[in-house]
């Protein structure tokens, strides 16, 4: 069993039942009562959020979930086809499961993928990714009172804000938690 | 350095303000020993260890009462407090507390005085104080009118954890394994109550219920709720104000039960403070408050965290 004192973002509890994985918390102290964990837990199976004011000593069930490396190979039309790198195992896991990640999810990427009950709920991409820019308007002058951005197209299909002087064929490395361009790592 | 130099300079003028306003209104500022024998006995608060038999404040109230007793009818501290095990963006182990007395005066006083010192510290860090919710009067309510509206059901205070945690279950609270009253109600007080102060403008509540009662005595004409109230503005806990409970012998029972509390729950037992005991006598009938000057600087400058508004402060709990 998990304690408040356990509670960091990423830590997987059951509550009621379901797979939650904590991705916010903040201490709090009311009214000179008992100090409480304010979370934040997104449910591993809808996605969907559940705030809980936890009381410092409450008992947590842990979620028995396993994390497993593989590599992203390719899409079919409703899934993802990832490859567990130890085994060779191919599973497919639903494109919603994925969500969003896809954008910056580029095929031969290696992932953590999440098991709960033998069944794929969440996948975790390294936080930066390095991707060539395909697609970038030459012509592009951009907005030169907001910092002069412009958008480019990464082999993902994702369009990433980058400075104007990025050009097609650069490869940028990118925040996969933000979506974010942090810097040019040079030219492919 | 976690502060900016526009929020230590903003700090600073806050503070004078402060100072002034109290000398103004006839205070008297004192300094009372930081390291202690008997530091606060309440259960939820931890004192951090100062070597031979001594802690460091967590409050200092003790000390301030015996000045009160001994004659000194108004006065304020300024100054740092430690607490053990608090640490987030609205708590740092070590911070500013701004204490005061009022002999002879009555816990609305302290809650006008509030009002007063927070338009002055806007003002004084430039800031305007209607856009803080300081233009009309600050709302005034009661635990009581807030349960009733947000949680549902009429709370007493004389019912006892059993009632209470079936009312706070009825009411939909999930109040997992709290036994104890005050866990019971501080776990609705954060899931219903708290987001609703939160999201108003500043807000007095007054009337705690009695088990809630720490250092306050009991209203005269219902004593299942205490002379207490709390000073709520931006999502922040701003003040805490007693009028304070001046029996020596209800004291003595009270500190008793804090102890054995501690004790069951494998916490460090702290001397009970005899001297504070022995000055309650000849304590007038007094309304004490403290107020944390860090939080008070978060309202002001709008600061989210309050390692922020603290030269060396530390971002804690995210």
């Amino acid at each position: 069993m998990y304690d408040t004192s356990d509670i960091r973002k990423g830590l997987k509890i059951m509550i009621d039942g379901s797979p939650y994985t904590i991705v916010e918390f903040q201490f709090v102290k009311p009214g000179k009562g008992a100090a409480f964990t304010r979370t934040k837990m997104k449910n591993l199976l809808t996605g969907a959020v559940l705030e809980r004011n936890l009381r410092s000593g409450d008992k947590l069930e842990p979620a028995d979930v396993e994390s497993k490396k593989m590599q992203y190979l390719y899409a079919d039309a409703d899934s993802y086809i990832f490859m567990d790198t130890t085994t060779y195992d191919q599973v497919n896991i639903p494109k919603p499961t994925v969500g969003d990640s896809a954008d910056y999810m580029p095929e031969n990427i290696n992932v953590d993928v999440l098991f709960f009950n033998a069944r794929a709920v969440d996948v975790a991409l390294p936080n930066f990714i390095e991707q060539q820019v395909i697609e970038a308007d030459p012509g592009f002058r951009g907005d030169t009172a907001t910092g002069a951005t412009k958008p480019v197209k990464i082999s993902t299909g994702a369009s990433i804000n980058v400075p104007l002087f990025i050009s097609v064929g650069d490869v940028i490395k990118i925040d996969t938690r933000t979506g974010q361009y942090v810097e040019r790592v040079g030219r492919a | 350095m976690a502060a900016s130099r526009e929020t230590v300079e903003a700090r600073a003028r806050i503070l004078r303000a402060v100072r002034a306003w109290f000398e103004a209104q006839g205070f008297l500022e004192v300094e009372t020993p930081a390291r202690v024998r008997s530091p606060g006995q309440e259960v939820h608060l931890d004192a951090v260890p100062s070597g031979s038999g001594h802690w460091l404040i967590t409050s200092p109230e003790y000390h301030m009462k015996r000045l009160v007793a001994a004659g000194l009818p108004r006065i304020v501290q300024i100054g740092k407090c430690w607490r053990a095990n608090e640490s987030g963006p609205h708590h740092l182990g070590e911070f500013t507390m701004i204490e005061w007395y009022r002999a002879h005066e009555r816990l609305e006083a302290l809650a006008d005085d509030c009002e007063a010192l927070l338009r002055v510290a806007a003002t004084a860090a430039g800031r305007d104080p209607g856009a803080l919710g300081l233009a009309a009067p600050v709302a005034r309510t009661t635990v009581r009118d807030l349960w009733a509206r947000h949680v549902g059901g009429e709370l007493t205070g004389s019912e006892d954890a059993t009632a209470l945690r079936a009312m706070a279950t009825a009411a939909g609270v999930a109040v997992g394994s709290a036994t104890e009253w005050d866990d019971i109600f501080f776990q609705a007080f954060l899931d219903r109550i708290e987001p609703q102060l939160a999201a108003a403008g500043p807000t007095f509540v007054f009337d705690w219920p009695a088990p809630l009662g720490a250092l306050a005595r009991a209203k005269p004409h219902d004593p299942r709720v205490v002379e207490r109230f709390e000073l709520y503005a931006g999502g922040l806990e701003l003040a805490n104000a007693f009028g304070e409970l001046t029996d020596p012998v209800e004291q003595r029972r009270r500190f008793e039960e804090e102890a054995r509390t501690r004790r069951i729950r494998g916490k460090e037992v702290y001397p009970i403070d005899e001297a504070l005991l022995a000055a309650l006598p000849k304590m007038p009938p007094t309304a004490g408050i403290a107020l944390g000057f860090d939080r008070l600087v978060m309202l002001i400058l709008g600061a989210g965290n309050i390692g922020d508004v603290v030269a060396f402060g530390e971002r804690a709990g995210e």
